[in-house]
């Protein structure tokens, strides 16, 4: 069955590539007709989907439509997303029913596997636009090279990166003075204190990121990773992560017998002192929720010494989006140094920026410089080594092979 | 008799009510089968069955989604049939009477969301015990929510739904004789309990019985509270079918439509085994009856069914103070009782958005119930008008069976085709689509709290302003329409109660656009800000709760007579 | 027929009813057995709640006072499952989801093997005229031979007194005598005392026992 499925997928995969090269994407155009985008914007209204769960970032977009309002004359209504598949699944019944224009998505926060989805089943605007911003000069395209390669896949201008994003621990430091430093000493703390570790549920997307975490620290060799998964090797392969999986759930909370069921339900945990660690793809996120009193003041930030996989999260702007022109004056503001500067502050929303901050004026170096990254946040070198996301396919692999073992017990 | 065809109301009704059921399961049942076109499959195969076959877990889920939905339902049943066997015209029974309409207002999301905070290791239970225990000093790591026999999940079913039982079940009492059926069975020795169960309980079922299958097939197929309190390892079936149809991989997608029969066929059997289960106990209640069986010393089963009734009552208002509380929280940490600090901010943080969200909820719910209730008022006159009744009694004609179908069919079974042909209809994404959507789930409700009065309004009165020489106009704008303005008053507010609840068809539909209470307390819930998921929860249950309470006033402004007491 | 017990009759003993502390009804009535103690009033003199009061069936806002001794036993705290006052009411409420023969198996105490309770049954439709009733449904019985089962069944019960509630007004006037008749000779046969509460002189005159006002 698995293997009817692979052949199909791969089917698609070559259809699109064709379809891809057919098409031809010139990636060096300049912002040429940006003039006119933005007149043709004016006036329109762009919904972006995004995932609201998160208060801090609801109100960051709601200021980002008060400037976009009155910088572009362009509307912005945030339609709040419990998850991004589901956006994706919109635009494909979209596509489904023959809907090729006025579509009810105009831009969707998005990456990974929803990316690479939309992608490989041409829901995306075919264009290569995102590197034809105007701001697109001041992405760090050398520093952080996941701005251009959205989980191993090339993003092929189809997609605008929007912030930085690093898998970071937390702590609550009244509690657990000295966190595990590494996937082993992680093991060690669960086997000593049984019940005060958990993480989100595969398929759920960061339960699968501690998945490909743990895989990146456990193989043999990482650079297997980079590619597409060897069915014929996967269960050699994985044979270490899930014989280290099968020492560690019995000291899980609750046993193992039960997960949270996302990231937030985890934090959620930490906060009313069920677990003692939980995690973040974002490092502003701890001292974020401190400042909100969501979580005590003595919780702190902490990675493993050898790395912790990082990754950019993008906007992309689907086939048939009913205002593609004000999408992408939408995509280029939220890079802009303004947005970029705010969004990075922990007391706004803590995520990292995607520009090249040592390449800019000093005025605006300074302004960046001048975050204060809170009572739970890691300096730059304090983040540690990041490791790159492995292929989709390995977390589909994973998701796969974690259901199998544990999905029903 | 007029034949339904030359009744237009009852014929639109029909068709509207049926129409998008059966398009939806068309629209499911083809990719199910490997249909799907926008992906290339254009040719019908196994494929997706077979995919879901091989799915880890399978039957498991399954089991699960029958076991709580059968379990939740039959505990209902019996939890309401117990109260009023015991309690029935009892003063204890007439204070529970007026904790109907707040505790139907409680959406389901929203009271799984207020009991995970009371019944959790780190929730109100454990924290009240805390300071008696050093043990409790960190949340005991107990499996309470999401445990693997789906009990947490069948307790949240049940709180929500012995209301609604009640509710359903009050309104039918009065048509079977009760009390003096109880009174004469008593006075032959029978025990309170006994006396209902003998003498009122076969014929009340039956009165009830649409609006307890429909609970069934609902309990089944559940997807917001089980969620939040069902199992994870794996979720019940319609959990695993909204993910998978909820999937960008376009072969899950098939999967979840496959998986969407499947529940199909799971809350069918559910019925089948129920059905048997009537039979069953159909035959035993006869027999005991017959047998002489008199069960007369019943006063501790009387008693503990009171304190049933009194833990669930106890645990919503607990589950409801909870989310009150959380939504002032400021700081608020395991093992304190009450927040340590105190704050608005989460209303404020709400303040524009909820206010968006809260209009458009209330017009949408407003409208979409006032039109239910003329289109449902029309058809019912048109009985009325052809034989002296209205068409539809309780229990009765095929009709009812109709009526029922978007209610005894899973939502996510058919939910997601339907999204596809409103798509198909350029319908999608406007208020006009959510509406008609909303329509389709409100219609049923309305319809089952008005075809009980009107049916119960004695037709000598018609037929005698007739020979006083009014018109039906009259005789309708005169008479029956004062009458029947409180039980029109809570239709209303029942479907505005049923529209604000609504999220996987203001999801699909609406493509996000149209934007209610109840869609934004489900993005916030998937995040970690307790206090703002808790504005919004009670947001969603203020709404059908101000709805309830107008209709308990409306009639009394506007009709102050039938309240005066004199007619008494 | 079930053998009838002895009774020594039921006494009222400074019977006082009030509805909110107000007096309802005031009585002190002693009925002998087989006889009966006939009740007028108009409707919401207090005459339904009086025979509620006497089967145990008051609840707040109603309060009752004084004694009710049946038989010697004083019932006054007893719950009616245990006081043994047939009722009858102006309909026969016969349960319309069991068939004739299920509605008199229901009032038969409990005790026998199914097969001879079934017997007494067979017997007493016999004897009433109604042979080969016991599989019909009670909705198919004309409004005579209803409260000629509801008679069978509540004698069937072996109460040890009867309350009636206006049980002859919803009868045409023929059947109405035959009903008077057969329910105050069947009191008379099993010794039982009977309240009759009515507002129709008629019904009085035929019980042609004590009668008591409770008009103003």
């Amino acid at each position: 069955m698995q293997v009817i499925r692979r052949q199909f997928l791969q089917g698609l995969a070559t259809v699109s590539l064709v379809a891809v090269l057919a098409t031809g994407p010139s990636l060096a155009a300049e912002p040429a007709d940006w003039a006119g985008i933005k007149e043709a914007a004016k006036g329109q209204t762009v919904y972006f989907h995004a995932w609201g769960g998160e208060p801090r970032i609801n109100a960051y977009i709601d200021w980002v439509a008060g400037e976009l309002k009155q910088q572009y004359g362009v509307t912005l209504e945030h339609v709040k997303v419990d998850d991004t598949a589901n956006v994706v699944a919109r635009v494909l019944a979209e596509k489904t029913a023959g809907k090729t224009s006025g579509g009810a998505v105009d831009l969707v926060w998005i990456n990974g596997e929803n990316f690479a989805a939309m992608k490989r089943e041409g829901l995306l605007q075919a264009e290569a636009w995102a590197e034809r911003l105007p701001n697109w000069s001041l992405v760090d395209v050398e520093g952080k090279p996941t701005v251009r390669k959205d989980f191993t896949v090339a993003t092929d201008g189809l997609e605008s990166p929007w912030g930085m994003a690093k898998l970071v621990f937390m702590h609550d430091s009244a509690r657990l003075a000295e966190p595990p430093a590494s996937l082993q000493a992680l093991a060690e703390f669960a086997k000593a204190n049984p019940g005060r570790f958990t993480y989100p549920q595969p398929p759920n997307f960061h339960g699968s990121t501690f998945l490909k975490q743990a895989l990146s620290d456990l193989i043999d060799d990482r650079e297997k990773l980079a590619r597409p998964v060897d069915p014929a090797r996967f269960e050699a392969d994985t044979a270490a992560l899930f014989a280290w999986l099968d020492a560690l759930h019995p000291n899980l909370w609750r046993g193992g017998k039960a997960f949270p069921q996302s990231v937030a339900a985890l934090r959620q945990l930490l906060a009313d002192g069920e677990v003692d660690i939980a995690f973040s793809f974002n490092p502003g996120d701890a001292s974020a929720a401190i400042a909100a009193g969501e979580l005590p003041d003595t919780v702190r930030s902490f990675v493993f010494a050898g790395g912790t996989i990082g990754n950019s999260h993008f906007v992309a702007i689907p086939f048939n989006a009913n205002a593609p022109a004000a999408a992408k004056v939408l995509a280029n503001f939220l890079l802009s140094l303004e947005a970029q500067a705010r969004k990075e502050d922990p007391a706004i929303w803590g995520d990292p920026t995607v520009l090249n901050v040592a390449a800019l004026a000093d005025a605006d170096k300074a302004r960046f410089a001048a975050i204060d990254l809170g009572k739970a946040g890691l300096s730059p070198s304090a983040l540690g080594p990041t490791l790159p996301e492995p292929h989709p396919s390995w977390m589909e692999a994973l998701e796969a092979a974690w259901a199998k073992r544990y999905g029903a017990q | 008799m007029t034949p339904a065809a030359l009744r237009p109301a009852t014929l639109a009704i029909a068709v509207f009510l049926v129409g998008p059921v059966a398009a939806g399961l068309i629209g499911t049942a083809l990719p199910a089968l490997g249909y799907l076109p926008a992906a290339g499959a254009r040719e019908m195969s196994l494929t997706p069955v077979s995919m879901l076959m091989e799915t880890p877990g399978l039957s498991r889920s399954v089991l699960l989604s029958l076991g709580s939905g059968l379990a939740a339902t039959a505990l209902s049943l019996l939890l309401v049939f117990l109260l009023l066997a015991g309690w029935m015209n009892s003063p204890v029974f007439r204070v529970l009477r007026r904790l109907l309409a707040p505790l139907l207002s409680v959406p389901h999301a929203a009271a799984a969301l207020g009991l995970a905070l009371v019944i959790a290791p780190s929730g109100l239970l454990v924290r009240l015990a805390a300071p008696f225990s050093p043990a409790l000093d960190r949340p005991p790591d107990w499996l309470i929510l999401q445990d693997p026999f789906a009990l947490s999940l069948t307790l949240g079913l049940v709180i929500k739904e012995v209301p609604f039982l009640l509710l359903m079940a009050l309104a039918a009492l009065h048509q079977v004789d009760a009390l003096p059926r109880v009174r004469l069975s008593e006075s032959l020795g029978y025990g309170r309990i006994a006396a209902f169960t003998y003498a009122v309980a076969p014929q009340l079922y039956w009165q009830i019985r649409l609006p307890v299958l429909a609970v069934l097939a609902f309990s089944t197929s559940v997807v917001d509270m089980a969620l939040i309190l069902g199992p994870g390892l794996p979720a019940t079936l319609s959990v695993r079918v909204a993910g998978w149809m909820g999937d960008p991989d376009l072969l899950i997608r098939m999967k979840g439509a496959a998986a969407a029969l499947l529940q199909l066929g799971v809350s069918g059997f559910a019925v089948l085994v129920w059905i048997a289960g009537e039979r069953l106990t159909s035959n035993l209640v006869r027999y005991m009856a017959t047998g002489g069986c008199r069960l007369s010393s019943d006063r501790t089963v009387r008693a503990l069914s009171l304190v049933w009734i009194y833990i669930l009552v106890a645990l919503a208002v607990a589950s409801l103070s909870v989310l009150a509380l959380w939504s002032v929280a400021g700081t608020w940490h395991y093992p304190d009782v009450l927040p340590r600090r105190w704050t608005v901010q989460s209303w404020l943080l709400a303040g524009s958005d909820l206010t968006r969200s809260v209009s458009t909820t209330l017009v949408l719910g407003l409208s979409v119930s006032l039109v239910a209730a003329v289109v449902v008022v029309a058809m019912l006159q048109e009985g009325v008008r052809a034989r002296g009744q209205p068409v539809l009694r309780h229990g009765g004609a095929w009709m009812s069976a109709l009526v029922f179908l978007p209610l005894l069919v899973p939502q996510v079974a058919f939910l997601f085709g339907l999204q596809v042909l409103f798509l198909q209809a350029g319908l999608d994404g406007s208020w006009w689509a959510v509406a008609l959507s909303h329509l389709v789930f409100v219609l049923p409700y309305v319809i089952l709290s008005l075809a009980g009065p009107w049916a119960a309004l004695d037709p000598r009165y018609r037929l005698l302003a007739l020979s006083l020489g009014a018109s039906e106009a009259k005789v309708f704008w005169r008479i029956r329409l004062p009458l029947m303005l409180p039980a029109l008053a809570t239709a209303v507010a029942l479907g505005l109660a049923v529209s604000v609840s609504q999220y996987l068809p203001t999801l699909l539909v609406g493509g996000g656009r149209v934007v209610t209470v109840t869609t934004e307390a489900v993005a916030l819930a998937s995040g970690g800000s307790r206090p703002l998921i808790a504005v919004h929860a009670l947001a969603q249950i203020v709404l059908p709760f101000a709805g309830f309470a107008a209709a308990a006033l409306l009639p009394r402004l506007l009709v102050p007579r039938l309240y005066s007491g004199t007619f008494s | 027929m079930s053998p009838l017990r002895p009774s020594s009759g039921l006494a009222l003993q400074s019977l006082r009813l009030r509805l909110n502390g107000r007096v309802l009804v005031s009585l002190d009535a002693q009925v002998a057995q087989g006889t009966v103690l006939t009740v007028m009033g108009m409707s919401g003199s207090g005459k339904s709640s009086l025979l509620a009061a006497l089967a145990g069936f008051v609840a707040a806002p109603f309060q009752v006072e004084g004694r009710i001794i049946l038989a010697g036993r004083d019932v006054t705290d007893q719950p009616p499952q245990l006081r043994r006052m047939g009722l009858m009411f102006q309909h026969s409420l016969l349960f319309p989801h069991l068939s004739v023969g299920e509605n008199l198996l229901f009032a038969l105490p409990p005790g026998g093997s199914r097969h001879d309770r079934r017997e007494r049954i067979t017997m007493a439709l016999t004897e009433a005229g109604l042979d080969g009733f016991f599989t019909r449904h009670p909705q198919t019985l004309s409004g005579g031979q209803q409260s000629r089962v509801a008679l069978i069944r509540v004698l069937l019960s072996a109460p040890q007194a009867l309350l009636l509630d206006e049980p002859f007004s919803s009868l045409d006037a023929s059947t109405r005598d035959t009903m008077r008749c057969l329910v105050f000779e069947a009191a008379r046969t099993a010794g039982l005392p009977v309240v009759l509460v009515t507002h129709d002189p008629q019904d009085a005159a035929a019980a042609g026992g004590q009668i008591v006002s409770l008009d103003p």
